[in-house]
């Protein structure tokens, strides 16, 4: 997975940094922490090394000029990996103008373009703006959800998102006819759900990489497993292994492969987990709870299967504790079950990946240029750029289809 | 009006009827006996620079060179000229879109007509106003107008100021037999004769309203009739011949600038071109056409000119050289003129822009 | 400084000028002995004599194109209509011909005209004798547009129109004629072309002209017991308009409201609503824009639907109360 080289902040009040010159060129071989190019700022020049190792391209910014901070200036590509053909990049303006009111904010607007779609005042827009701040971070208090002015100067941090007012209930009830429809009150769970979804879809930004895994190996181990369990007083086995077992296994030991992925993104510094901590979602009346299956990769298959079945039983009776769904790494969220192909799952902060994973479907795949009926499963992990970088996902991904192929693995 | 006595002298533009009473000669109608063979020279000049300056632009126009359409006097000479070639340059008139008769005669040059023709800065209306529009304030032609009976009222306010200013000076108001039937007409004479206004209404009736005959379109046979209404002179006059529209212009104008109010002139006379270039002809014979080309103002005044001995051949010749001259100088001027720039589009909306 | 009515004041304006220039002179139905439909003229006539305080003959289109006929050989005519609803007989002069003469003929004329335009609903006089149409004629080029609200700007602003070199109308509304205001002795303009900010506030513009002036800034004072500013912006010139005015106003407020008797849609309004969104002041607009006016109809003759027909104080105090605190 590539890696972006960013034009950095460097100065507390810097909106654009001049490149003053280059070290590399497109197509080199870069070793991470070698000087890539220099920049200029109010104050003094700067060398800014690679983030990481590769072969570098889609160099776009010119030296001498000016570029905001956070552009994406170029890529860093892993050997074989194909280069980018939609450029990243952020558009450059000459140095001389940078000092001409209104360069600044031109930029900003167009680094602030992804925003387009947030219902907001001009003066909210532009606010935004001088605070380099997104939009579709902040909660509008006007009707239909606006954002005003006085709502970007009041955006201070995450929590204060989810203390702000939701958009006006009753011009949103106005848009439909009286008596075409019963309010139900929110619950405490269905507040939860929405406050921590849209603090994550707000301020997390998303990623998702997507791999199809086949089960081919996997369902014949089931079957021999699940056969030799022993039984209990009624003669039923004690328990029943599901893929879903096999997934939070092999995604509690990939985090294992993959320390990098198993993480927590704080102002303060990433946390490095040592535990994969598995949270499952578990639809429940009402909402959802996603318990979490902590330690997992230092558990048998067996035992995590039991745990699974306590803590959903548990959370449809809602007779969960807090510490059982705070926390976790990672968390599996699985709608095979509705015969879902593929989907895309909201990340359950303060986790930094989740993985949602579809139904098995049989597909005949070219094997020595022959048919070959499979049972393919297709899991899309949705990562939190913040902690995880692209190729760190990855990794995660690849290392979890590797058990998910080759279950022997999970024995090793 | 056969019994009035008059003098042209148009080198100083002032009329005096009484001063020479004795070189009336005769046989001889007051026009030729009282009208200097300068003066008379020069009216024949006009008509003639009138009738090419219009076929110029013409062949202008069918060649591509020009923007727009125009309106041809050509057969109305005698009445344009008739009509202001006894006027002095403080004098008034108000034109309409067939204009260029009235203009040329007030005392404008061909150049700048041809040049405000194409579009340049070197026009009379800098290439803003285009043939519906040549005007040349200056020799006091307060504009040329694209509305019909637009002239009517703008006449009686001038008149109106030179009342109002104590002034001698007389307003004159060109129009035709179409724009009589606008209401403006009527609220104008109204006014004139109510406030005994100096101005002189001109009805060039050449029978038609582009398309329509006046005796589809008119209450009664004459516009002059409709002066009665007003209670002012209603007088009408041959349109094609040149003697009797300026004898019944003297006494109009002397009228009004004794202070006696508005006289109402009814010229009738004939397009032999259509309303516009677009025009076919649709709504007229041939032969009626033929018919008035046959009484051609221009060579009716050249043929009494020479049947009294007042000019000879050559003399003629003369002033029809010097006009095509004239015309083929102005031509070239205009064409190499200077184009106007976009940037100036709103240049002259208004005397005092406001930032 | 003494007060005058607003009809006092256009009073004292027309005999300051017919005093210090004689080509001055108006024009107009029943402005002589009768002293004008709403009293303006006065007793004009005995001072000038009926050659400059002309009655004319009940002939819209004629007079009125004599007043630009005699502008343009040299006068400075005032023509009265009556009731500006009546400028619907003169729309060719005033609109073919007063207004393009200058541009027509290469700005070789000016046209020094004044047209009074007696306008506004309030009186119980209907249809065709209530309307503000002052949008239409703002509309066409080579007109300028004037709107006082006060009697020191109506006296101010008609100096200013007779001295000017182009076709000026003035619009006077009819329930403005008996207001009463300090204005200055003696001669003084106040130029065409530049709004005046009435009263300054923090929380939103009103742009509002004549009439509208009043009720916007009665409005302002019962918001201000709510803690609400309203900065009201007196347009007095709607063309040509004051963008400077409007712009620097709506940056420092943030809201935009649009207050006019004319007809709501395609009316000074939505001009103003344009310059603005065109404007750099776009990007300081916290709310959208907010447009009163006249509702989409004729003005009834019912006192309760002749008041329903144009914007009231109480509809402006809730609709600029919704703006301020963000629910619209």
């Amino acid at each position: 997975m590539a890696v972006e080289v960013i034009l950095p902040k460097v100065d507390m009040d810097m909106a654009t940094g001049i490149i003053s010159k280059w070290h590399v060129k497109n197509g080199d071989t870069v070793k991470k922490g070698q000087v890539l190019f220099e920049m200029e700022t109010d104050k003094s020049a700067i060398e800014i090394d690679a983030p990481a190792g590769g072969i570098i391209n889609n160099i776009e910014a010119q030296s001498g000029a000016a570029t905001p901070i956070g552009a994406i200036v170029a890529m860093i590509y892993a050997a074989g990996e194909a280069v980018l053909e939609t450029k990243a990049v952020a558009p450059v303006v000459e140095a001389a103008q940078v000092l001409k009111s209104g360069v600044l904010e031109k930029i900003a607007t167009i680094v602030q373009s992804s925003s387009s779609g947030t219902r907001a005042t001009p003066l909210a827009r532009r606010l935004a703006r001088h605070k380099k701040l997104d939009l579709s971070a902040v909660m509008g208090s006007g009707p239909r959800g606006r954002i005003t002015a006085q709502d970007v100067e009041g955006y201070k941090s995450v929590a204060a998102v989810v203390a702000a007012p939701a958009p006006d209930a009753s011009a949103t009830m106005a848009m439909y006819q009286a008596g075409s429809y019963d309010v139900k009150p929110l619950d405490g769970m269905r507040r939860t759900i929405a406050q921590r979804l849209t603090l994550s879809k707000q301020t997390v930004p998303h990623f998702y990489l997507s791999a199809k895994c086949d089960l081919t190996q996997l369902i014949l181990v089931r079957e021999r497993i699940n056969m030799t369990a022993p039984l209990d007083e009624t003669k039923k086995p004690k328990w029943k292994l599901s893929i879903n077992d096999y997934v939070i296994k092999a995604l509690a030991l990939a985090l294992q492969r993959v320390p990098a992925a198993n993480v927590t993104y704080t102002d303060e510094g990433i946390l490095q987990h040592r535990s994969s901590d598995v949270g499952v979602a578990v639809s429940v009346e009402g909402g959802l709870f996603t318990p979490i299956l902590r330690n997992a990769e230092n558990k048998s298959l067996s035992q995590l299967s039991i745990e699974m079945k306590d803590l959903a039983s548990r959370a449809r009776t809602r007779k969960l504790q807090p510490p059982e769904y705070t926390g976790g790494t990672t968390a599996v969220s699985n709608l095979g079950m509705y015969g879902i192909e593929q989907f895309t799952a909201i990340i359950n902060p303060p986790q930094a990946t989740i993985l949602a994973v579809g139904t098995g479907i049989e597909q005949f795949v070219p094997v020595n240029k022959q048919p070959v009926l499979k049972t393919l499963m297709e899991c899309t992990l949705s990562c939190d750029h913040r902690a995880v970088d692209g190729a760190v996902g990855a990794e995660l991904l690849r290392a979890f289809k590797a058990f998910i192929e080759e279950p022997a693995l999970m024995l090793a | 009006m056969a019994t009035l006595v008059f003098i042209f002298e148009i080198e100083t533009g002032l009329m005096n009827s009484a001063l020479k009473k004795a070189n009336l000669g005769k046989n001889q109608r007051p026009f030729y006996a009282n009208t200097s063979p300068a003066a008379l020279k020069e009216a024949l000049r006009k008509m003639h620079l009138v009738r090419m300056f219009e076929e110029m632009a013409e062949d202008s126009y069918i060649r591509g060179l020009t923007h727009g359409t125009m309106h041809l006097s050509i057969g109305q000479e005698a009445s344009a000229v008739g009509i202001t070639m006894g006027l002095r340059k403080t004098d008034y008139i108000t034109s309409t879109h067939r204009g260029h008769g009235h203009c040329i005669g007030k005392g404008a040059e061909a150049k700048y007509m041809f040049a405000e023709f194409f579009g340049k800065e070197e026009g009379y209306c800098k290439g803003r106003g285009g043939s519906m529009h040549i005007a040349d304030p200056e020799t006091g032609n307060l504009g040329a107008n694209g509305i019909v009976g637009g002239g009517l009222p703008l006449a009686t306010g001038a008149a109106l100021a030179i009342k109002q200013q104590k002034r001698d000076d007389v307003a004159v108001c060109f129009f035709g037999d179409g724009a009589s039937n606008e209401g403006a007409f009527h609220e104008s004479l109204n006014l004139a004769a109510v406030w005994k206004l100096p101005v002189v209404y001109v009805c060039e009736n050449n029978g038609y309203g582009m398309s329509v005959s006046t005796d589809r379109s008119m209450s009664v046979p004459n516009v002059a009739d409709r002066a009665s209404s007003y209670n002012m002179p209603g007088v009408i006059v041959d349109g094609n011949n040149i003697a009797d529209v300026a004898e019944a212009m003297v006494v109009a104008t002397e009228r009004a600038r004794r202070g006696e109010g508005p006289t109402l002139i009814e010229c009738k006379t004939y397009r032999t071109r259509g309303h516009s270039r677009s025009d076919r002809n649709k709504y007229r014979t041939k032969e009626e056409i033929e018919e008035w080309k046959a009484r051609d103002p221009i060579p009716l005044f050249e043929k009494e000119l020479l049947d009294m001995g007042i000019f000879k051949q050559a003399d003629i010749d003369a002033v029809q050289a010097s006009v095509k001259a004239e015309i083929e100088d102005g031509f070239n001027f205009a064409r190499s003129g200077t184009d106007p720039v976009p940037e100036d589009v709103t240049r002259d909306v208004y005397a005092r822009e406001i930032a | 400084m003494r007060e005058l009515s607003f009809a006092q004041a256009l009073h004292e304006a027309l005999d300051i000028a017919m005093e210090a220039d004689e080509r001055v002179f108006i024009m107009g139905e029943d402005i002589g002995v009768y002293g004008g439909a709403f009293g303006v003229t006065g007793d004009l006539v005995h001072k000038f004599g009926e050659d400059r305080v002309m009655d004319t003959p009940i002939a819209e289109l004629g007079t009125a194109g004599a007043a630009v006929g005699a502008a343009v050989a040299g006068s400075r005519p005032i023509l009265e209509f009556q009731f500006s609803d009546f400028s619907g007989l003169a729309m060719e002069q005033i609109v073919n011909q007063a207004a393009k003469m200058r541009y027509m003929l290469g700005g070789k004329v000016n046209v020094p005209v004044v047209f009074r335009m007696p306008c506004g609903s309030g009186t119980g006089a209907a249809a065709q004798h209530s309307q503000s149409l002052e949008a239409w004629f703002a509309h066409v080029p080579g007109l300028k547009v004037i709107e006082p609200s006060t009697p020191a700007d109506a006296k101010g602003m008609l100096l200013a129109a007779i001295e000017d070199p182009d076709p000026v109308l003035i619009f006077e509304h009819k329930l403005l004629y008996k207001i009463k205001g300090d204005v200055p002795e003696g001669h003084y303009l106040t130029p065409i072309g530049k709004a005046h900010v009435a009263r300054e506030g923090r929380d939103v513009t009103v742009v509002a002209a004549a009439i509208m002036v009043h009720k916007a800034l009665e409005a302002a004072e019962i918001l201000q017991a709510e803690g609400i500013e309203v900065e009201v912006v007196d347009l007095r010139s709607i063309r040509p308009i004051d963008t400077a005015t409007i712009i620097a106003s709506v940056k420092k407020t943030t809201r935009l409201a649009c207050i006019y008797e004319g007809v709501k849609t395609l009316g000074i309004g939505a001009e103003i609503s344009a310059l603005v969104a065109e404007s750099e002041a776009f990007d300081y607009l916290d709310a959208p824009i907010l447009r009163l006016g006249g509702a989409e109809s004729p003005i009834p003759y019912s006192p309760i639907l002749e008041k329903a027909a144009v914007p009231q104080v109480d509809g402006i105090v809730e609709a600029l109360r919704n703006l301020v605190k963000g629910r619209i």
